[in-house]
């Protein structure tokens, strides 16, 4: 209960004070919150697995009266995983977003910024509130935005300002959907919600909810704002935008299908989601294959990695999710969620190291940093191989659970999104891992501490290990999970 | 003891590699003692196993990732086959490689996968379940890659290159296989094999053709063989690996995995897929040894005649006869020991002598003896002269072919016995019998390089002498084969 609390305030705390305090005092502030905020995400999770969901009634009325937080296994999962990268992320700003390096303003804006995301992400993890998860939402979608400016660049700016009408729009549908939910049954509460008659207006409301939470995802076709936003901005905020961001309005798209309104979940509607995040995967794929900087490869990469998750859908919900195959469905997105989480966060963060060493992301100029610095990349094509979905990491454990429940439920076409998405993933990170491993060299590189260059290694390794030991976290993520089917296959 | 066995084992090179990758360049005796230190540790506990395995025991280790993703580590007759080669030829590839760097430069990357490679192939000999089977098969892929690119040249690039660019779409179509045959039969184990009666027979043909184009890729079938002669411009220890020890050993490994304990010999021929096989694999060795006898590059005509000896193990296992899986098995090991003989002299003649093609040979019988003996007893076992290894495994699948019913076969054999003399004694020819190029020269001045191609030649001459004797390979493939693995 206390983790859960300070999951909540530790960052937000931090935020204020790396804003309030003296300039020498602030980088340290934040750095002492992030650490605190580790420990607290670590706590909730330990405590998640030894008892079961944490749950918090706020003012201790229940709803919907009150509001209830709650930290289920994917919840906190996705706590543990936001952690981690932060933690990575912080390490690599503290060298990559110096004020003698970004200039003051970056580095002034970016641990408040980072901290207020942080504390939003938890809150939008443990909130089974829809209007709650609004007010989350809002916040993470005011901060990305401004991290995607933070440079101050023209382009960055006009990024910024393409993404900020997209999460606006998405926002706004949302927020129509709220409204139409809460005219209908009184509640916004998700257990609630849950157990209530459907309403004439549901169909609706869930659909324009669902709209505005695909705009803010990023799935085909609202893609069209991530790729230049994700690689305008500095790269650990790159990092924080690819990794995490999406992840929380994915989360609540899974909340609302699987458990607000499972009900609802007719087979048409879900054909068409998991469609349009097929169409991601490839779509996304063939633009990453044919960009020339590394950074917006990378970019391109976490559209078709998001679309992967709407698979889970059709595999999982509606009338799949009684099926025997639901358990391994579902827990095969949300492990791709985390492992994409990870490995995402190193491919940016070596990304920055390599802008630091050579100035440029072009494939071109990059070609033979391999030999100066080794660290990177082998974190570099360690997170590839996460992405690509190759065993032994955990984008293959996702894949494979995925995969098996196609098979299982007889819809194998999305199999073939699986497999050819993951042969484009293998086409489109080949290309800067050749271009790294080439013999001469493009630039001469400038020196990198061995502690930055960790940073995004031990990321990567993270998101193998997530695939070697898999077990734990597969029964994790089963704590509290709707609970309609039998344990795996 | 029973399950820590396997997991020790594999962490014999998974130790060593884990280290070496964090070793600076220059501490050369570090890494050299860790590599041969795991090599010789593995050796051991082989030995060990095979004494305790021909005696009954059984090993078994169990990870289980998620629901039907188990690592299972097995220790089974075919499993220690597979293991005792690829430690054997490791170490003496270790030994051979260690000389051939010397004091080049990313010694410690190199070494590093070298020994991932080595573990991912132990792992896949130890692999109980498909699943397993997989991802070590992944593992293998991804470790090799960097071997395969190691000069960071352009032909290396490239070779690395279309090496990726074959074996993915193969791993691709071979997890399709193992997760639509699991989705019907839940996961498959070796030991107890699946039962497919309740499956469309269509079906299953397709599963089959993907199983077999998924391992084919790595074991070269034509036309999935395109990467294999592409790779020879990779450094001679490597060609060594791929071409010995591991890589085109997984796939045919994978084959006899395929036919034998997941589809069962019966059930392959009910479904009729053995005898398409069997052409396959007919096709890949006389196609191998035409293509073969057209190249002047001596690594390159090695290539492709492995393109065609290869699929010798392949043919064994089609042909789904007792005597024919006997000689394919041990085929699986004498090719292994003919090949890396032929390939650490091919390294020493470009490495002492400078010689790539082959009419460089040209009297080098005289200068460099030692040598050229070993590639000449090499050669002359894989065109098949008796006693030598080749031809106790074209005997056995000879005969093998006459207990399937498959006179054809005999024609195949005699076809590719010809073309691989054809191919291999104008090399003879000119190592012995042609006057050295006046400005020829090369010396043997190397023993880590000669003494390893010296020890597999005299090996392809004992494992034919002693092909009667109960621990030669022969003996061991009859015992896998009367154990059960026949049909």
């Amino acid at each position: 209960m206390i983790a859960l609390i300070a999951g909540l305030t530790l960052p937000l705390l931090a935020a204020l004070a790396s804003i309030a305090l003296p300039l020498r005092a602030r980088v340290p502030a934040a750095l002492l919150g992030v650490a605190l905020t580790l420990i607290a995400s670590l706590w909730l999770a330990v405590e998640v697995w030894h008892n079961g969901p944490v749950a918090l009634l706020l003012g201790g009325w229940p709803p919907p009266i009150g509001i209830a937080l709650q930290a289920d296994g994917l919840g906190a999962a996705l706590g543990v995983m936001t952690a981690l990268v932060m933690v990575g992320v912080a390490l690599a700003a503290r060298v990559e977003l110096a004020p003698s390096v970004a200039g003051a303003r970056a580095s002034f804006g970016f641990w408040p910024l980072m901290l207020l995301l942080w504390g939003a992400l938890n809150a939008v993890f443990v909130s089974r509130d829809l209007f709650n998860l609004y007010v989350g939402l809002e916040l993470i979608t005011l901060t990305a935005v401004a991290l995607v400016a933070i440079s101050g660049k023209a382009q960055a700016i006009a990024a910024a300002l393409r993404y900020l009408l997209f999460a606006l729009a998405g926002s706004l549908l949302y927020l129509a959907g709220v409204v139409l939910t809460y005219a209908a049954h009184g509640t916004l509460d998700i257990t609630l919600l849950a157990t209530r008659a459907p309403a004439p207006g549901d169909a609706l409301a869930l659909g324009l909810m669902t709209a505005g939470l695909l705009a803010k995802t990023a799935l085909f076709p609202f893609h069209v704002w991530l790729p230049p936003a994700h690689s305008a901005a500095p790269a650990p905020a790159s990092a924080l935008l690819s990794a995490l961001v999406p992840k929380a309005s994915l989360l609540i798209v899974l909340r609302l299908w699987f458990e607000a309104m499972p009900d609802l979940a007719a087979p048409s509607a879900l054909l068409v989601l998991a469609s349009l995040g097929a169409i991601a995967v490839i779509w996304g794929g063939v633009l990453a294959l044919v960009q020339k900087r590394l950074k917006l490869i990378v970019a391109y990469s976490t559209v078709a990695q998001l679309g992967y998750v709407f698979l889970v859908l059709p595999l999982a919900g509606g009338d799949g999710a009684a099926q025997p195959w639901a358990a391994g469905a579902w827990t095969g997105g949300i492990f791709q969620m985390l492992s994409h989480g990870l490995a995402k966060a190193a491919m940016f963060l070596a990304a920055g190291i390599y802008l630091a060493a050579v100035g440029s992301d072009r494939l071109g100029d990059l070609r033979g940093q391999a030999r100066a610095l080794p660290m990177t990349g082998f974190a570099f094509a360690l997170a590839a191989v996460t992405l690509m979905g190759l065993p032994p990491s955990g984008g293959f454990t996702a894949k494979y659970l995925l995969m098996t429940a196609a098979f299982a439920s007889g819809q194998w076409a999305w199999a073939f999104v699986l497999v050819g998405g993951g042969l484009l993933a293998a086409a489109y990170l080949y290309r800067p891992l050749a271009a790294l491993f080439a013999r001469e060299v493009a630039r001469t590189p400038r020196p990198i501490s061995r502690l930055w260059q960790a940073v995004p290694l031990v990321l990567a390794a993270l998101s193998i290990a997530l695939g070697l030991l898999s077990a734990v976290p597969f029964d994790f993520l089963q704590i509290g999970r709707p609970d309609q089917a039998a344990e795996g296959l | 003891m029973t399950t820590a066995l396997p997991v020790l084992v594999l962490m014999t090179s998974l130790v060593p590699a884990a280290i070496t990758f964090f070793l600076a360049q220059d501490s050369h005796t570090l890494r050299n003692t860790l590599q041969l230190g795991g090599a010789v540790l593995k050796l051991g506990l082989i030995v060990w196993m095979l004494f305790a395995v021909a005696g009954g025991a059984a090993y078994e280790a169990e990870f289980p990732l998620a629901p039907g993703l188990v690592v299972l580590l097995r220790v089974d007759a075919l499993a220690l086959l597979f293991i005792s080669l690829s430690a054997t030829l490791w170490f003496l590839t270790t030994i051979y490689a260690i000389a051939y760097f010397g004091t080049k430069a990313e010694l410690s990357r190199f070494f590093g996968f070298f020994s991932l490679c080595v573990a991912a192939t132990t792992g896949l000999a130890l692999s109980g379940s498909l699943i397993s089977f997989f991802i070590f098969f992944e593992l293998l892929t991804l470790s090799t890659w960097p071997l395969v690119a190691h000069k960071q040249d352009k032909p290396s690039l490239a070779a690395a290159r279309v090496y990726f660019a074959f074996a993915l779409p193969g791993s691709a179509a071979l997890l399709w296989a193992i997760i639509w045959l699991e989705s019907a039969t839940g996961p498959v184990l070796f030991t107890e094999p699946p039962d497919l009666s309740g499956l469309d027979p269509a079906a299953l043909r397709a599963i089959f053709a993907l199983f077999i184009i998924g391992v084919g890729v790595k074991a070269a079938l034509v036309p999935l063989h395109g990467w294999l002669p592409a790779a020879m411009a990779a450094p001679a220890p490597v060609s060594a690996l791929l071409h010995a020890v591991a890589v085109v050993k997984a796939g045919a490994f994978g084959v006899v995995r395929v036919v034998y304990d997941v589809f069962g010999a019966e059930n392959m021929t009910a479904l009729g897929v053995g005898t398409p096989l069997a052409i396959v694999a007919s096709f890949t060795i006389v196609w191998g040894s035409v293509r073969a006898l057209q190249q002047d590059e001596i690594k390159k005509r090695l290539a492709f005649s492995t393109v065609s000896q290869v699929s010798y193990v392949v043919l064994g296992a089609a042909l789904a006869s007792p005597l024919a899986m006997i000689g394919g098995l041990v085929h699986l090991i004498h090719q292994g020991l003919m090949k890396i003989t032929l390939f650490f002299c091919a390294g020493i003649y470009d490495e002492r002598a400078g010689i790539k093609r082959i009419d460089g040979l040209n009297g080098m019988g005289a200068r460099m003896p030692l040598t050229s003996v070993c590639f000449s007893i090499g050669a002359m076992g894989m065109i098949g002269l008796p006693p030598l290894a080749g031809f106790v495994s074209k005997f056995y699948l000879g005969l093998g072919a006459l207990e399937a019913a498959a006179p054809w076969v005999l024609v195949v054999l005699l076809a590719s016995t010809l073309l691989n003399a054809a191919y291999f004694l104008p090399l003879l020819y000119r190592l012995w019998f042609l006057p050295a190029a006046s400005n020829a020269t090369g010396d043997e001045r190397a023993p880590g390089l000669v003494g390893p191609a010296v020890i597999t030649a005299a090996a392809i001459v004992g494992v034919g002498v002693l092909a009667a004797s109960p621990i030669s390979p022969l003996g061991w493939a009859t015992l896998i084969v009367t154990r059960g693995y026949g049909p």
